[in-house]
């Protein structure tokens, strides 16, 4: 079976180790209920910058309108949970969110994604701002006021379950065919169209699929925090997903899983001052790209770096 | 009709502010090929400016309109300075992430300092209202509109009639034959910091006069709009700034008008992809074709 490697079984075992750990840690009591919403934060989170990241990291389309996907996803999610009321209405609503998000991904990729560089930014938002402008005067949503009771079904399990669902497959596109495409662009868009790549089409099959799993983000959000307000989706969402994608690294997943623990870290200590945690992550995002534009981890994967560790010690003792 | 009349008058008063922030938008993007999303954030520490000089020293209109000037030129020479200079050589992506970056902290900064809650803007200009027929033209609009026509008409001339502004045209077409012509291209750039970012501390005076408060936050949505107004005009290009913001305003006005002024700024944002779907270079921009 190749399915089961050395490799793949190291990573299977060290998802399960995280998973029980941090369960005994909730069990024993240590991590209370404060820092369960950390937690969920940080899943949140790493979905989100993971799917931001194959978006802006690998495929180099620069997106300011990821919290306009999130927000459709999780409006979508909250009002079909609201209607049906049980853990498969739950899943059902988390699914349609993230599907309404990929289409709507797919309708505004077609015509600004031959846009480039800081124009499709500047597009992307101006999407993102629409779709919070018309979520505000929408009846079903309930307008400025926001959902309130929204049923709460999404908890730890289902949480860590949809983050290592949303790091694996991504991390599988990327290797695929497809995603070999996506860093084609991303290195040269000319050569890699001179190379026999439909550029537009695996743009916007990166856009879909990063809207797809920001749509499931914001289903999670919904279900967990239970209240929702366009006001949430603000261009402020898009650009703390990006500080979490940039301060990883531009093109590395593991950097983007890094990013969002360490931020949401950060996030925690900083809660009684509101003011000065916005200060904090500007000068962080403004520093980060004078000192160390690469990120944290640069393009590297962690398993990349250890690997060369591995490699030195090796040559050291020949 | 009348009613159109006045929307219209209402349009071209907001709308010469929104091309005087454009002005600013365009002339950056022109030269170094950036969006300066900390733009927006001049224009409002620019409307601080104003008020702590009308407020604690109890000056007029005019001084205040100046001294709010300069104090943005010092402002933004400094974040240039400070955040984009050392990118002069790195990627676009990386000079727009540090100018959100610096946009976020020019906002939070504020705010710490000056507190969230929205401000009154003092008045400066006695509220007389003429009728031409059955439309309302008020001193406030006067004023605005007549302030922006002057500044607008003092840029024509810096930018084509003195040897700074040759220099400012001759980089934005090419930096390195510019240098080669012993240009002095950081000081240009220095230079057209200064000029579009005292324009942004003039139109932050002039939207407190016209709306009447400020608020730390408040540079966020006219900037974004004024980028728009100069995306319409076509960027890099002057005139088109000043045509694109007169536009952006009266859409805006003709909608909260006739429709419904939440889809206000969803009508901006939707002109704007409606304008890069079908003409990319704007109003009067023109096509360059990318070479491999």
């Amino acid at each position: 079976m190749r399915a089961l490697t050395k490799k793949n079984l190291l990573i299977l075992s060290s998802i399960i180790l995280t998973f029980a750990l941090v369960q005994v840690l909730f069990m024993v009591g240590i991590l209370n209920s404060f820092y369960e919403i950390t937690i969920a934060t940080i899943c949140i989170n790493i979905i989100l910058a993971v799917s931001l990241n194959l978006v802006t990291g690998f495929t180099g389309q620069f997106s300011l309108g990821h919290a306009g996907f999130m927000s459709i996803g999780a409006y979508v999610c909250a009002i079909i949970s609201m209607r049906m009321g049980s853990v498969g209405g739950f899943i059902f609503g988390m699914l349609a969110g993230a599907l309404a998000a990929a289409f709507v991904g797919v309708l505004i990729g077609i015509p600004t994604l031959r846009l480039k560089g800081d124009y499709l930014a500047i597009a992307t938002l101006g999407m993102a701002e629409i779709v919070r402008v018309v979520f505000l005067n929408l009846e079903i949503t309930n307008g400025a006021a926001g959902l309130n009771g929204i049923p709460r079904y999404a908890n730890w399990l289902w949480l860590f379950l949809f983050t290592v669902l949303a790091v694996v497959l991504i991390n599988n596109f990327i290797k695929s065919s497809p995603g070999r495409a996506c860093i084609a662009i991303r290195e040269d868009e000319i050569a890699a169209e001179s190379m026999g790549i439909n550029t537009t089409k695996y743009k916007v099959i990166a856009f879909a699929i990063g809207a797809f799993f920001a749509g499931l983000a914001g289903g999670l959000y919904s279900s967990y925090f239970y209240f929702l307000k366009p006001d949430l989706f603000g261009f402020m969402k898009s650009v703390d997903i990006l500080v979490i994608v940039v301060l990883g690294g531009l093109g590395s997943l593991t950097g983007s899983v890094i990013a969002a623990i360490l931020l949401a870290l950060i996030t925690t200590f900083l809660q009684s001052f509101t003011a000065v945690r916005m200060i904090v992550y500007a000068a962080l995002l403004v520093l980060i790209m004078i000192f160390r534009p690469q990120g944290l981890m640069g393009s590297k994967e962690i398993n990349d770096i250890l690997k060369f560790r591995f490699r030195n010690k090796d040559e050291k003792i020949e | 009709m009348d009613q159109f009349l006045q929307q219209i008058v209402n349009g071209i008063s907001l709308g010469s502010i929104y091309a005087l922030i454009a002005l600013g938008y365009t002339m950056i993007y022109g030269i170094i090929k950036l969006i300066n999303f900390a733009h927006g954030d001049i224009y409002m520490i620019g409307a601080y400016i104003g008020f702590a000089v009308t407020t604690y020293t109890h000056l007029g209109f005019f001084p205040a309109l100046i001294i709010s000037m300069i104090g943005c030129t010092v402002l933004g020479v400094l974040i240039e300075k400070v955040a984009y200079k050392p990118l002069r050589n790195s990627s676009r992506i990386a000079v727009l992430i540090t100018a959100i970056g610096m946009s976020f902290l020019l906002e939070y900064v504020m705010m710490f300092f000056v507190g969230a809650e929205v401000r009154s803007y003092p008045t400066l200009i006695p509220k007389k209202a003429f009728h031409i027929g059955d439309i309302i033209i008020n001193t406030q609009q006067i004023y605005i509109v007549l302030t922006a026509v002057a500044l607008m008409i003092l840029l024509q001339f810096i930018v084509h009639k003195t040897k700074t502004g040759k220099a400012m045209r001759a980089v934005s077409i090419d930096k390195d034959a510019a240098q080669l012509m012993g240009i002095n291209v950081n000081n240009t750039i220095s230079f057209t910091f200064a000029i579009g970012s005292a324009f942004a501390g003039a139109a932050g005076v002039l939207v407190g006069i016209y709306y009447n408060s400020i608020d730390p936050l408040m540079g966020m949505m006219p900037g974004l709009k004024a980028f728009v107004a100069a995306v319409f005009g076509g960027i890099g290009n002057i005139p088109g700034a000043m045509i694109g913001g007169l536009g952006i305003g009266i859409m805006e006005t003709l909608v909260s008008g006739y429709g419904n002024s939440m889809y206000r700024d969803a009508a901006v944002f939707a002109l704007l992809i409606v304008i890069l779907i079908v003409k990319p270079t704007g109003l009067l921009g023109k096509n360059t074709r990318e070479k491999v």
